[in-house]
């Protein structure tokens, strides 16, 4: 049995301390720097922690952290938190456009003939497989002002060719990116939601008069919510962070927290501001992030 | 009560279908575009696959794309696999709370964090950016995906094979060898491929955690589709659609074919214990 109990620890180990030193350390030093300053030098920060220089250096290295980033971030003169809380909003909104996109198409789905859904889970499923790049960019074909959609709607004269609808480089065009990339995501916890119900529920309550509508709010919506919860959180928590959707197709007013990081890092070349984003941004997140992880357990542990 | 589908059933799908398809569909359609306005229409052509193909730089960093997915996915399946039985045949350990936090926080991480985290673990450990950093990345984060696949089918299969194996003496290595596997084959390779096109198509963590030297399709892509729509970029992705498409409707007809005979082999062992 020694043996056998090493192998299991193996098994747990391998995979423990791969997250452990690839996952989380990498956290924490995300929060070391971001109580560092910016620094002309490789790598751009200070202080940088060497034990070979002797304890009193080490010691000293730790007197000069701060959370001066901190303040800069959360000042209202930067336009961070004013990023956070479109980014939170933007979300928010697209969340909810999905539910409402999302639910009709899965509430179909489960309510088709058994033989063809397996096609249809396939069809939700492969937009998903190809390139999310590819998927954002095909939208600014269509949604510029000489695109297809203007030119459509021109041919069918709804629009006058002098006055194409701007919807790139608007909120709109990143409402419109985040449903479409992320409808896969909504669609699949609540169809496995949805078609685990029980139908004779509803024959039940069409036998005791409730109108379908009132069925559908009594019975159908109650019972889907383990799955409207997932598919929120898991739409909603990385649209927060969304960086190559508001890239792409919004403007240059489209503040989001993740384009913001980006710059920071790739452009004002602040390793310590951008980590003081990052930080503030898991902060925000961690609720809804613990409330995901509970949801998806509770799913595991109730098959 | 109406049994099957309303007229409003078959709308919502009808439309949503349309909505996730007809933009990749004008994508492709676009490709074949003569012109090099990518929103006029000037007649069939596939010049621009041509183009393409003498595009050294779009080709390098397919093949630099290529390597990365294949290693990342590969590792990340063997570790994702071990993750999903500790989750779901080792009850309750030491730090389990940490390490189911672990594997399901990645799946919805701002990939935005992710990637500023490695890099700057890469920097502080000192680590040469490139090739490696790009494939270590995404073997932490696709494992994750992998091992929630993996465990979806864990769950569900009749556990009492496994102890029947115990029971005569098998160990648990060749168990899992013999008995596990085989039956979960299936949702190993579902997570090997959705490893693969997850690295495939990562842009972010890639453009944190690489160097110089390294540069991967979705980068190039990128940077190219920044300054402009380009025919040229509208047949690459075609060309990436089509790879996948074909891929993904071949390994689903191959798991659905061996899905129903091992739950045949399953229900016949289980019969005859």
């Amino acid at each position: 049995m020694a043996r056998n109990a090493r192998g299991r620890w193996l098994v747990v180990a391998i995979p423990y301390f791969w997250l452990l030193a690839l996952f989380l350390a990498p956290f924490l030093i995300v929060f070391k720097i971001s109580l560092s300053q910016d620094a002309i030098a490789q790598p751009p920060y200070f202080p940088t922690f060497d034990l070979s220089e002797g304890w009193d250096v080490f010691r000293e290295a730790f007197g000069e952290l701060s959370f001066e980033n901190y303040g800069y971030v959360l000042s209202w003169d930067n336009e961070f938190l004013e990023a956070y809380g479109s980014s939170l909003w933007i979300a928010g909104i697209s969340t909810l456009l999905l539910l409402m996109a999302g639910y009709p198409i899965a509430y179909a789905m489960a309510r088709a003939p058994k033989s063809i859904r397996p096609t249809l889970l396939m069809l939700v499923i492969l937009p998903f497989w190809t390139s999310f790049l590819i998927r954002v960019y095909a939208w600014i074909g269509i949604l510029s002002p000489e695109g297809l959609l203007n030119q459509l709607l021109i041919a069918l004269g709804i629009i006058s060719p002098d006055a194409p609808l701007q919807i790139l480089a608007t909120d709109w065009a990143v409402y419109i990116g985040i449903v479409y990339s992320y409808l896969p995501f909504m669609i699949l916890p609540l169809y496995s939601a949805l078609e685990k119900m029980d139908d004779t529920l509803l024959e039940a309550a069409a036998d005791l008069g409730c109108t379908p509508i009132a069925a559908f709010w009594k019975i159908t919506w109650p019972l889907s919510l383990p799955g409207v919860f997932a598919g929120c959180l898991l739409c909603f928590i990385p649209a927060v962070g969304e960086f190559v959707i508001p890239d792409l197709l919004g403007g240059s007013d489209t503040l989001m927290i993740g384009k913001v990081l980006w710059t920071e890092f790739s452009v004002n070349r602040s390793w310590t501001v951008s980590s003081a984003v990052a930080v503030l941004l898991l902060l925000v997140l961690v609720v809804p992030i613990v409330f995901y992880q509970n949801v998806q357990a509770r799913e595991v542990e109730a098959r | 009560m109406r049994k099957g589908l309303s007229w409003f059933n078959v709308s919502s799908i009808v439309l949503g279908f349309a909505f996730l398809y007809i933009p990749i569909l004008l994508l492709v359609i676009y490709s074949f575009n003569a012109s090099r306005l990518v929103t006029v229409w000037a007649g069939f052509s596939v010049e621009w696959y041509f183009k393409l193909f003498q595009n050294q730089q779009l080709l390098d960093a397919a093949w630099v794309t290529l390597r990365v997915a294949f290693l990342s996915a590969s590792v990340a399946t063997v570790l994702g696999t071990l993750a999903a039985i500790t989750l779901t045949r080792y009850g309750r350990f030491h730090g389990r709370m940490l390490f189911s936090g672990m594997i399901y926080a990645p799946l919805v991480m701002p990939e935005v964090i992710t990637g500023l985290s490695l890099l700057l673990l890469f920097v502080a450990v000192g680590f040469d950016r490139g090739f490696w950093t790009i494939t270590l990345a995404h073997i932490t984060f696709t494992m994750c995906f992998v091992s929630v696949v993996v465990q979806s089918r864990l769950v569900t299969f009749d556990r009492s094979l496994e102890e029947a194996a115990l029971d005569l003496g098998c160990t648990p290595f060749k168990t899992f060898f013999v008995i596990t596997l085989p039956i979960i084959l299936p949702a190993v390779i579902s997570g090997w491929m959705l490893a693969f096109t997850l690295s495939l198509d990562d842009l972010v963590i890639a453009s944190f955690t690489t160097g110089p030297g390294a540069t991967t399709l979705p980068m190039r892509i990128y940077s190219q589709v920044r300054l402009g729509v380009t025919p040229e970029i509208n047949a690459a992705c075609t060309i990436l659609i089509a790879i996948v498409t074909v891929v993904v409707i071949f390994a689903s007809i191959m798991t659905k074919r061996q899905e129903v005979e091992r739950e045949r082999a399953e229900r016949l062992a289980a019969a005859e214990a």
